[in-house]
């Protein structure tokens, strides 16, 4: 599907690529479920034995047997698999959908600029949602939405960009940016009580890279692309940016920039903050961007930052600059068993005091290192299975740790070889004063790969009543411990006063450290079989644990934003004052509320 | 949870407590011995670090918050961390507990005999310790027993002992520790020492603070310590002491623990063995010091029969759910959770009110004697009354009582006038029965003795009887208070009289337990009882006597008629006696000798205001309202009087002068 032209141009060490996606439809889109995370070719089921196995071709995970899957959900969840399934309606109900509000003199004007639109049904619904647990639900069964965009339009560049926004402002509708709809705050959620015309803005075929400037290591590239897609063509030229979020498959630049998106590999690369250097952005009061790509500016507090985080409330943004690296030489995966969580999150401190932390370093808690087992591939050797045998006997017996109390970190180490491997004997030094052995590169690689497959698990559990979500915080080194016990204590105490029949599954892990403090994700799922309204019950739940997160000395967010699911904290978090600057901002920038999603404030 | 059922229940009536099993019984059919060595293991708390007794003490000496504190101490004072480490290292030293299982084993065998003898039944309402036994698993809990006696934190550990719970450590008063032998038993069986006072000094509250939270967060046991501070001499409960309730609810305030529960007990003692101590302690006969020769000659009383005790075991209160909306836990997030900060307003506040919760609680569940009742009826009539005319008021009494929701242990299946008589029997010390009179027994009149002799052995009657009287106070404060305040009132609209009850409560508010800014309520529950007993009736705003109310309206006036005097005499030395260097030191002894002569020219018929306790109250009261103020001159403090204030405070308690907005304006 993807055609990749090539220029090559300029001269001076400079060159221009411009790469462009195919614009013959919109592939995200087709290939994509409606209804569900990721490909549609992609996802977990039963089969007709009962093993659990991961279809497609795309993963590492893909076309395997997962042999303990059934049991470790069936027991986890007290969910049976034969028994009690809760599958989701197969299509949209496009009659279900409320009819497109549509601004004609707006129409009129925009198709006079040549700009591509549409007001189909399956285009306006992809776009009415991101990936909270109340959102994929509600498309399960079939119910859609109260309100979603009336249209979608596809700008192909900076200017058309400015185009519709100019248009927008004219006829007073309302724009939506839409980049890759991986939000998990309800942040593409269309108000209920917007009247005007709503106008999905998709960026997806902004997705060029302009230049590279292999002199300063940047690069200026176009906001709608794909992380993946950045990654695979800046990696054709040498280069990655290395920033890797969870959701980079299908998450854009633009999208990172607005909700102060954070990579798993932060320690070598720094999140989006460090890593962009300049930022234009369409705002109903015009272009804004800076002079000049200086490295760092003493010119006021810097604009970037009402930009970063804004949540699609100001304004597009159509193109960034950002840092470029060489690809490493060499990486390397490894794995470090803890007896417990204690000594885990003790270890990752001394890591980040030593400030040796390697690209990533991730704790998982014991629930979820079972976790990991149950989604071992079935193995393919006697050897291999005698080998594992032997290690886990080493662990438990030799070791004495206890399986229902260890804990696993995962480490990702990049750099010249030589560098690498000091590196790892540091860290692995590290852990062994804080009781940590090392487990290999296999549990390693391992912990990555489930990364990007988890987010599937999701549709898997709402086959069979059992509803989950994550959701993360970031807490000063001292309080991590305290705030995750209080968290899961609290999350499974307000299941049993809702009357969730079944034991939660209440999950965490640590999965960045910073100078200061830790970056902590929680996952939370449970059995909703017998309750008549999960989602609602879901989502006290989650509103008890935010409010346990703050008491606890935890922040709103890390990474995921605020969108619409946090706005009520908003205030407690940042003060009266605070919230009364990015109001003023947003009135100076936006007087109309053209960009009306309503996130943030 | 458990919040809720705080105060779920409107109607008094409709209590619902559990029931009581005697402990004692099968230790009087089964060896004293085995019973002791038996196997003991308890339930522990599910997030318990294990350690032992010594480790906790390197854990609290190398812990951040006192490393914190000997740096600021050692720089305000110039002396070197290390000596001030030492003294920490002294202090802890002092204050640790040596919990020994082998001591406790030998309280169980040495009390069990002892308990044998002094009472006929110890009963524990069993569903309690079930609540305890499931709440110590969960969370780290906090016993906070009612305080009567010294025989109540022994007592607590052996039941706990007895059920296989785990052992308390006790706060204790430093005064034990006078007594060596007996202190260090003490101190093997669970209880930890502090000094009564150590306001300012920074160094003692960091060690102790933190010893107490070290324990709690680890769950290395159930933390004991009594609410009141100290025993109560009047069988009143005293107004809650918040500083200990105050650390241990930080460790949850900072998100150090997921909740703690706190666990009310009520010990109700039949005879309380030390009762005529009591009496001549409040009379000024100094109480005599701890030691370990003192206990032995008190054997004495292991001869007499001390009845019964109850012990209830409360509901469990989760902090967490109390503090919800209350207590903005965020406000510790920006300040390191070792740094001692003082707890904000709110905080302060959520404290007090919680400490009041549960001393109501405890109040609540206090098991009252038919005694109890009779001594409230002798009180009233104290040149004696019929013994059939106090057997016929006993049982009206009870059933005010019971619809006040009174917890009445009143035997099933006997006849009045053997509950009467046998309660006589238990008291004889108190009344006696001749000619078919009952009166209080008015001292021993045995050779000569001087007049103010006369009056004081009077007055320990009197005060023995008033702290039987003292303990159904609880269920009758509010109407009480209101039947006061209808009388003293200038006319019946209602909001005139909510004025009149609302100085009541701020007058007394250091005597009974009224819960500061639960006045609206207070009167409401208050009318609420009155109205269903058929007392008063509201109509249109009006709040009227019925007929039949009263004998209600006048029963409850004279509980408080003695509390009324009280004070009014103790505004009228203020007036015309107290000098302007009257020290406070001065004050007791001359507030006794004036009430003494009062007596003595038959002007006053009061007894109770010779309570040191009534006039240590009262002198509160006026320094609260400000008609007293203290002035610090040289290194003593003088009492400033203003006589105005003073005079307007006496005659609107005499119900001379209605209750002006204006003193209360002043006040």
């Amino acid at each position: 599907v993807l055609n990749v032209f090539v220029f090559f141009g300029g001269g001076g060490g400079c060159y221009n690529a411009v790469i462009r996606l195919s614009f013959q439809c919109l592939p995200q889109q087709e290939i994509m479920k409606w209804n569900g995370w990721g490909y549609s070719d992609s996802k977990f089921l039963f089969n007709k034995k009962g093993q659990a196995e991961f279809t497609g071709k795309r993963y590492r995970l893909s076309g395997m047997i997962l042999p303990s899957l059934q049991d470790w959900f069936e027991n986890t969840f007290g969910a049976s698999v034969k028994q009690h399934k809760s599958p989701a309606t197969p299509s949209l109900n496009a009659g279900a959908l409320p009819p497109a509000n549509l601004n004609e003199a707006f129409l009129q004007d925009l198709t006079a600029t040549g700009i591509p639109f549409s007001h189909e049904a399956d285009d306006r619904v992809f776009r009415a949602h991101g990936h909270c647990l109340h959102e994929i639900f509600a498309l399960r069964e079939g119910r859609g939405f109260q309100r979603v965009p009336d249209m979608v339009t596809w700008p192909n560049c900076h200017n058309d960009v400015v185009k519709i926004v100019e248009l927008a402002c004219k006829h007073n509708v309302c724009v939506i940016p839409y980049g890759g709809g991986t939000s998990v705050t309800g942040a593409l959620e269309c108000p209920p009580e917007e009247m005007r015309c709503i106008v999905s803005l998709d960026t997806s075929q902004m997705n060029r890279i302009l230049w590279i400037d292999e002199k300063n290591l940047v690069a200026r590239i176009e906001a709608g692309i794909i992380g993946q897609d950045l990654e695979r063509l800046l990696n054709e030229g040498g280069y990655c940016t290395g920033h890797e979020p969870d959701s980079m498959e299908f998450s854009s630049l633009g999208g990172w920039v607005a909700t102060r998106a954070s990579g798993m590999k932060k320690n070598v690369y720094g999140n989006i903050e460090d890593l962009v250097v300049h930022i234009k952005v369409v705002t109903p009061r015009g272009v804004m961007e800076k002079s000049c790509q200086g490295p760092r500016m003493s010119t006021g507090p810097d604009v970037h930052h009402f930009i970063l985080g804004s949540e699609g409330t100001l304004g597009v943004v159509t193109e960034v600059t950002m840092k470029i690296r060489p690809i490493p030489e060499y990486r390397k995966y490894g794995s470090v068993v803890f007896p417990n969580f204690e000594a885990g999150v003790a270890c990752l401190r001394e890591v980040a005091k030593q400030r040796c932390a390697p690209a990533s370093i991730r704790l998982m808690d014991n629930e979820q290192f079972q976790f990991g087992h149950a989604l071992k591939p079935q193995v393919s050797s006697i050897f291999t299975s005698f080998v594992e045998g032997l290690k886990k006997f080493y662990i438990t017996k030799f070791k004495g740790f206890d399986p229902h109390q260890l804990c696993v970190a995962t480490l990702l180490f990049e750099g010249d070889r030589e560098r690498v491997l000091q590196h790892e004997k540091q860290v692995y030094d590290i852990a062994a004063k804080f009781g940590g052995l090392a487990a290999g590169e296999d549990n390693g690689q391992r912990g990555y790969i489930l990364t990007f497959v988890i987010a599937y698990l999701r549709d898997l559990g709402l086959d069979y009543y059992v509803v989950a979500e994550s959701f993360e915080t970031s807490v000063p080194w001292d309080r991590v411990l305290d705030l995750c016990r209080n968290v899961k204590e609290r999350i499974i105490r307000e299941c049993k006063e809702r009357g969730v029949q079944f034991q939660p599954l209440t999950s965490c892990r640590v999965t960045q450290t910073y100078d200061a403090g830790a970056c902590v994700y929680f996952y939370f799922a449970f059995n909703y079989r017998g309750l008549a309204d999960p989602v609602h019950t879901y989502e006290q739940v989650e509103h008890a644990a935010r409010d346990e997160i703050l008491a606890n000395g935890g922040s709103l967010s890390h990474h995921h934003g605020v969108g619409k699911l946090r706005k009520e904290w908003m205030k407690e978090s940042i003060s009266d004052v605070g919230l009364g600057m990015l109001r003023s901002v947003k009135e100076y920038v936006d007087p109309d509320n053209i960009f009306g999603n309503r996130n943030l404030l | 949870m458990a919040s809720t059922t705080l105060y779920s229940q409107r109607d008094p009536m409709l209590k619902k407590r559990d029931d009581f099993e005697d402990i004692l019984e099968e230790r009087r059919n089964s060896s004293d011995l085995k019973y002791a060595v038996r196997c003991y293991a308890p339930v522990l708390y599910k997030g318990l670090t294990p350690c032992k007794a010594n480790m906790l003490k390197s854990m609290v000496l190398q812990s951040d918050h006192l490393r914190y504190v000997i740096n600021q101490v050692s720089q305000e004072s110039g002396e070197a961390p290390d000596i001030i480490h030492e003294e920490a290292s002294v202090i802890l030293e002092e204050m640790a507990h040596r919990l020994k299982i082998s001591t406790v084993r030998f309280f169980a065998f040495t009390l069990t005999k002892a308990f044998k003898t002094l009472f006929q039944h110890i009963c524990v309402n069993e569903e309690g310790i079930h609540r305890l036994q499931q709440a110590i698993q969960e969370h780290p809990v906090v016993l906070l027993p009612s305080h009567r006696s010294y025989m109540d934190f022994l007592l607590m550990s052996y039941i706990l002992y007895t059920y296989d719970l785990a052992l308390p450590v006790i706060a204790a008063g430093m005064d034990f520790m006078g007594m060596k032998f007996i202190g260090e038993m003490l101190r093997m069986s669970g209880a930890f020492f502090i000094r009564r006072s150590f306001g300012g000094d920074k160094l003692y509250w960091a060690v102790f603070s933190e010893y107490v939270k070290t324990m709690l967060r680890n769950g290395f046991a159930p933390i004991e310590f009594f609410l009141e501070g100290t025993r109560s001499r009047t069988c009143k409960s005293l107004t809650p002491k918040i500083g200990l309730l105050n650390i241990v609810m930080e460790p949850f305030f900072k998100g150090e623990v997921f909740d703690v529960h706190l666990v009310p007990i009520s010990i109700s003692y039949e005879r309380i063995l030390e009762e005529s101590l009591y009496a001549r302690e409040l009379l000024g006969v100094p109480k005599p010091k701890e030691s370990t020769s003192g206990l032995l000659k008190a054997r004495r009383i292991l001869s007499e029969n001390y009845g019964s005790i109850h012990v209830y075991f409360g509901q469990p209160v989760s902090i967490r759910s109390l503090a919800q909306d209350k207590v903005n836990r965020c406000k510790y997030n920006l300040v390191p959770r070792h740094i001692p900060r003082k707890p904000t307003k709110e905080t302060q506040s959520f404290v007090t009110d919680t400490a009041y919760r549960i001393v109501r609680l405890q109040e609540d569940s206090m098991v009252l004697k038919p005694w109890v009742l009779m001594a409230s009826i002798l009180l009233q009539n104290l040149e004696g009354l019929e013994l059939s005319l106090l057997t016929e008021q006993t049982l009206w009494l009870r059933g005010l009582a019971q619809s006040c929701g009174a917890f009445l242990d009143w035997p099933d299946h006997t006849p009045s006038a053997k509950v009467v008589s046998s309660s006589l029997a238990l008291h004889r010390g108190l009344v006696c029965v001749s000619g078919g009179r009952v009166s209080l027994v008015l001292g021993e009149p045995q050779g000569l003795v001087t007049p103010e002799e006369a009056l004081f052995n009077r007055a320990v009657s009197v005060l023995s009887c008033a702290s039987y009287r003292n303990q159904i106070l609880h269920v009758f404060i509010r109407p009480a208070i209101l039947a006061v305040a209808i009388h003293n009132a200038a006319s019946s609209k209602k909001d005139e009289v909510f004025n009149c009850f609302s100085f009541l409560c701020k007058m007394f508010s250091d005597e009974f337990i009224l819960c500061p800014g639960d006045t609206v309520q207070d009167f409401e529950e208050a009318c609420y009882l009155l109205v269903k007993s058929g007392s008063v009736q509201t109509l249109q705003q009006n709040i009227v006597v019925t007929d039949r109310g009263q004998s209600t309206l006048s029963f409850l006036n004279g509980l408080l008629e003695s509390f009324l005097q009280g004070y009014q005499v103790v505004c009228q030395y203020f007036c015309e006696e107290a000098c302007d260097s009257l020290t406070e030191k001065q004050y007791i002894p001359a507030v006794r000798s004036f009430a003494v002569k009062l007596i003595l020219a038959g002007n006053l018929r009061c007894y109770e205001v010779l309570s040191s306790d009534m006039q240590k109250n009262a002198l509160a009261a006026l320094l609260r309202l400000g008609a007293v103020s203290k002035v610090k001159v040289a290194d003593q403090v003088t009492l400033k009087v203003n006589k105005l204030a003073v005079n307007s405070l006496e005659d609107t308690l005499g119900g001379r002068l209605p209750t002006q907005k204006a003193v209360l304006a002043r006040l």
